[in-house]
């Protein structure tokens, strides 16, 4: 059976409690060291499956401004980061754009569009 | 030359002038001018396209472009007058604001109220009196953020960071997004000044290192860096002889703290407290001048936006009123001071409390970072008020509602921060202002 204990520092609040989650077989079963429930669940989800928002730029032409940023509508998993940035690194798209602009739909599959941040205007 | 008059002018189009002038303009002033001078609205929050504004004023989690979105739409949709590319040269007594900008030429503004919104700038170099030579490849991390996040360069591959703001760990992380590779954060102080979150999320994540009671005491290079030494310091941030070592980068990125950009203040002649580089203002966050008033960054460096616009807020409801006549004036105000273990405290003073108000919200940075502690108000000397606080971190603002029973009648109040007593179970919520 394998055990392996990870130390997790929590980043829910501004108190930042460290602690420890314990998993066996891919199944977390103690969590020791945090002091709320939301806490305890960042813990077991940053265990199992990290997850983190990602925001970058994807070039626009014809605006104000050569950058366009943009963000995804939900976390995705912290290991196909560099995927996603990957993908948005060639993506390119024409002014006017809205804020809330869907640039990337379900990117990779993963199920979490990317959209646009801002408004650009054409200039 | 056009000369023209408002009711209220917001001096700077970021968060903090944004919100004022709407509030300025929900409480009854007729005429508000915003004069921004860059080429749109939302100041610093265009450039800062990670995530995590918001969550207070709006309840979810915003980028910082679509935080300023928001304050933009609801400019759009008022009749508040916006000068874009237009730079204020002075704000004088009796309200004489002076511009130019590239379409409009010099032109002159009579303000009844002026609400100071032109936020902070970034400690540089200089300031942290960094030895060695002066070779290209040396940004402020915000800076840096502007050319990769809005300009589309990169202004380094290989990449050191001193100081660990929060700036400066956001751009550990996007400038390993853009491919660069971070080698380091070194930090002076023995904690770091960013938010727990980002050390997570942007140096752990990478496995870039932070550094802490770390001194760079050389930069290398001749036309473009090469390379920084760095030692330890010791709890008296002295050099530790013996542990210097060189780290080979080509871009040196500084956080190391923001400063008020008041100079309009300065020249009309604003008391300023030392501390914050703001100004000293009274709970209706007027100045020393009537009339002026002050709000975000320019009266005190925040941690989070949503503080900015609900400060702005405040400033641009008592602008208006000020703009009517119906700002109570007169009476003698009272000083606030920073005690034992307050860095900063805003307001600085009380003018005479309104009848049917309930509470003061008061705004501190402390002086170290401590466990579970006691906010605590001294009124003319004695105790009259204590809040428990489960931590306390001077990269974050603490911020209190003071029950008026409690300030009473004191000529004189002063906080304190004390270690409490075993351990502290709940932490007051702050809602709105009563």
């Amino acid at each position: 059976m394998a055990r392996v204990v990870h130390a997790i520092q929590c980043i829910v609040c501004p108190i930042g409690c460290g602690g420890e989650v314990t998993v066996e077989d891919g199944t977390v079963t103690t969590l020791t060291g945090f002091t709320c429930n939301k806490g305890l669940a960042y813990a077991a989800e940053e265990v199992v499956s990290p997850k983190r928002m990602v925001t970058t730029t994807v070039r626009v032409s014809g605006g104000g401004l050569p950058l366009l940023p943009v963000v995804s509508v939900a976390p995705v998993p912290k290991d196909r980061i560099f995927d996603c940035l990957s993908l948005l690194r060639g993506v390119s798209v024409k002014a006017p754009v809205a804020e809330g602009e869907i640039i990337v739909a379900d990117a990779l599959g993963l199920g979490v569009d990317f959209r646009a941040a801002r408004d650009i205007a054409v200039q | 030359m056009r000369e023209l008059s408002y009711d209220v002018v917001a001096i700077g189009g970021g968060p903090a002038g944004m919100a004022a002038a709407l509030s300025a303009r929900e409480a009854g002033a007729e005429r508000v001018l915003i004069i921004e001078r860059d080429r749109e609205l939302g100041g610093i929050l265009q450039q800062c396209i990670h995530n995590g504004f918001g969550l207070r004023r709006f309840e979810e989690e915003l980028t910082g472009p679509g935080y300023a979105h928001r304050y933009i739409e609801m400019v759009r949709n008022s009749d508040i007058d916006v000068w874009l590319d237009t730079t204020v040269l002075a704000a004088e007594p009796g309200g004489v604001i002076t511009s130019v900008s590239p379409q409009a030429g010099l032109q002159v503004v009579r303000a009844t109220s002026v609400v100071y919104a032109m936020g902070c700038r970034e400690r540089t170099r200089g300031a942290i009196r960094t030895p060695g030579s002066r070779p290209a490849g040396v940004f402020t991390a915000g800076a840096a953020q502007r050319m990769v996040n809005m300009e589309g360069y990169l202004p380094g591959k290989e990449v050191v960071i001193v100081g660990s703001g929060d700036i400066g760990l956001i751009m550990a992380r996007r400038m390993t997004f853009e491919g660069a590779k971070v080698k380091a954060v070194f930090e002076i102080m023995p904690y770091s000044n960013g938010l727990t979150r980002n050390i997570v999320q942007c140096l752990e994540d990478f496995g870039i290192p932070l550094y802490l009671g770390h001194s760079v005491t050389a930069i290398h290079g001749k036309d473009r860096v090469t390379g920084i030494t760095v030692s330890q310091v010791n709890e008296k941030l002295e050099i530790v002889p013996d542990t210097a070592f060189d780290v080979a980068c080509d871009c040196v990125l500084l956080s190391v703290g923001l400063i008020p950009e008041n100079e309009l203040g300065r020249a009309a002649g604003l008391a300023l407290d030392p501390i914050t580089g703001g100004a000293l203002v009274d709970q209706f966050r007027q100045t020393s001048l009537p009339g002026f008033f002050a709000a975000g960054n320019v009266l005190h460096v925040h941690d989070l936006v949503d503080w900015v616009s609900e400060e702005a807020a405040i400033a641009g409801r008592s602008a208006a009123r000020h703009a009517r006549g119906e700002l109570p004036a007169g009476g003698e105000a009272r000083q606030v001071a920073a005690g034992e273990g307050i860095r900063t405290v805003v307001p600085q003073r009380l003018s005479p409390l309104e009848p049917g108000k309930m509470s003061v919200r008061f705004y501190f940075r402390a002086t170290r970072p401590m466990g579970a502690s006691l906010l605590q108000l001294y009124a003319d000397g004695e105790l009259a008020f204590e809040r428990k606080l489960r931590i306390v971190k001077p990269s974050e603002m603490i911020v209190a509602d003071i029950p008026v029973r409690k300030i009473g009648a004191a000529a004189r109040l002063e906080f304190r921060l004390a270690p409490a007593p075993g351990k502290v179970e709940t932490e007051e919520e702050i809602g709105e202002e009563a």
